[in-house]
């Protein structure tokens, strides 16, 4: 049966890791060149790169990053933020990289989804999806928001309608983080998660609170996610990608566990 | 010189930067001399089956596959590659190959997971392989190594004989194919860590007995 998959995301900011990573020997590691490999010899199933390079002069020292990767890992690993059109789809692509995800410049125009799978086929596009709760409308029937600006825009989009129409027109992935779960480490979003999960066939990551295995055993069986991205929890050390396995592991959720 | 056959100016980078990490000299090209020539290839696969098999054909690429692979020189084919060396797939009712009799099929949509609920098409993400016959090619692959998929469709080889390996989502369906000369994989060994860079290494030393 197919595994679970356990993905680390890095922030990658002008070519370095934001903050810097401290593993269990106290060591700051900033280049994500360095991290992917040693994630992906600690058993990671897949990565994901979330560049937030804020110029787009600089977007090309991402793809010496990606090049770099490509030729260190041999794992799928995927690339997002400032992604607009297909061409910064086509360079991601080309420099090494099995998916690329699209987020807030899906919401405003929705063609690129359609365009990238077209143009490289619907595996290759994953749409991530900013989530907050709110109260239900006839607007927002599901009570969950899409919302840009790291939360604080609010797009008047219902988050179930998008991840459905998303689906349709290509995406073939989605990842979904809640933005009200984000940085708690109280767990992840399970109700906003298994909503749409449970109604898309397309695979769900889900994103945003983890804090200990315990949640990621949660969103992989009641948020009926296929995936589980995990940040702080291991990049300063307090879990190993081996441990949070064994644990799911034990839960009897399947993982990989030989790599 | 190992050629892998680039047919549609997709991302075949994977593969090759794979096949270069393990210290073998490859070139991603589409000229026919060079792949006639080349010692061994292999034939990755990129899109749906319908458009593959028109790039191949246009570039001439569909005979001088058959060649090679009657020349006796091993032949690796990856993913969509491995679909389009049957004799027909199902995606666009396209004709194929026919390297090996039998069709490629879709999932059936009605597959469902241990506890009942529906699986979801593509079959993307990690998977075991249960060897059938043993072979040169997974002679490093262990019960619980598993490889990386991204597919909807899957080869169905009408000989049980070249069935290699099989994988289990809700159905069982051929994951690794092969007889003689050629050895094909659904999953993409480039992307598949240890066990799968392990496949590749074994597939350019492999000198098949035929």
């Amino acid at each position: 049966m197919l595994s679970k998959r356990i993905i680390p995301c890095l922030d990658v900011r002008e070519g370095r890791t934001t903050k810097g990573i401290k593993f269990k020997d106290n060591v700051d590691i900033g280049d994500p060149v360095e991290m992917a490999r040693m994630y992906y010899e600690a058993g990671a199933d897949e990565i994901v790169f979330y560049d937030i390079t804020a110029s787009h002069e600089k977007r090309n020292i991402m793809i010496d990053v990606v090049r770099r990767v490509a030729e260190t890992i041999f794992i799928p690993f995927s690339v997002g933020g400032g992604i607009r059109t297909v061409e910064d789809m086509r360079a991601v692509l080309l420099a090494g990289a099995e998916k690329i995800s699209v987020n807030s410049a899906a919401v405003k125009n929705p063609g690129i989804i359609s365009e990238g799978a077209k143009a490289f086929g619907s595996q290759c596009v994953v749409l991530g999806m900013d989530v907050k709760q709110v109260e239900k409308s006839t607007k927002i029937p599901s009570g969950y928001e899409i919302v840009i600006n790291g939360g604080r825009t609010y797009m008047g989009i219902d988050a179930l309608e998008w991840a459905t129409e998303a689906q349709n027109i290509g995406a073939g992935e989605i990842c979904l983080n809640s933005i009200d779960a984000d940085g708690t480490r109280d767990g992840y979003e399970l109700t906003l998660t298994a909503l749409i999960s449970q109604n898309v066939d397309i695979p769900v990551i889900a994103s945003g609170g983890a804090g200990k295995p315990e949640h990621l055993a949660d969103v992989l069986r009641q948020g009926k996610a296929d995936a589980a991205l995990i940040a702080s929890m291991v990049h300063y050390g307090t879990y190993t990608v081996s441990e949070i396995k064994s644990h799911l592991e034990g839960e009897g959720i399947s993982v990989r566990s030989s790599w | 010189m190992i050629a892998i056959i680039d047919y549609n100016a997709g991302n075949l980078t994977s593969v090759a930067r794979a096949v270069s990490h393990l210290g073998f000299q490859c070139l991603v090209t589409n000229d026919l001399e060079k792949i006639r020539n080349a010692e061994r290839i292999i034939f990755p696969g990129v899109g749906a089956a319908g458009s593959a098999m028109e790039s191949l054909k246009q570039f001439g690429l569909d005979t001088a596959i058959r060649d090679v692979f009657e020349a006796g020189k091993p032949v690796l084919g990856i993913c969509v590659g491995t679909q389009i060396i049957m004799a027909h797939s199902d995606e666009n009712d396209t004709p194929c190959l026919g390297i090996f009799k039998g069709k490629t099929r879709a999932f059936p949509t009605d597959i469902r997971s241990e506890d009942g609920s529906p699986l979801k098409i593509p079959h993307m993400g990690w998977n075991r392989i249960h060897i059938r016959k043993a072979h040169p090619v997974l002679a490093d692959v262990g019960d619980a190594d598993e490889f990386y998929f991204v597919h909807g469709f899957f080869p169905a080889p009408e000989d049980a004989e070249h069935v290699i390996a099989e994988t289990d989502y809700d159905i069982h369906f051929a994951s690794v194919i092969g007889f003689e000369n050629i050895i094909a994989t659904q999953f993409h060994p480039e992307k598949s860590g240890r066990p799968g860079l392990a496949l590749l290494k074994n597939f350019c030393e492999w000198e098949p007995a035929c």
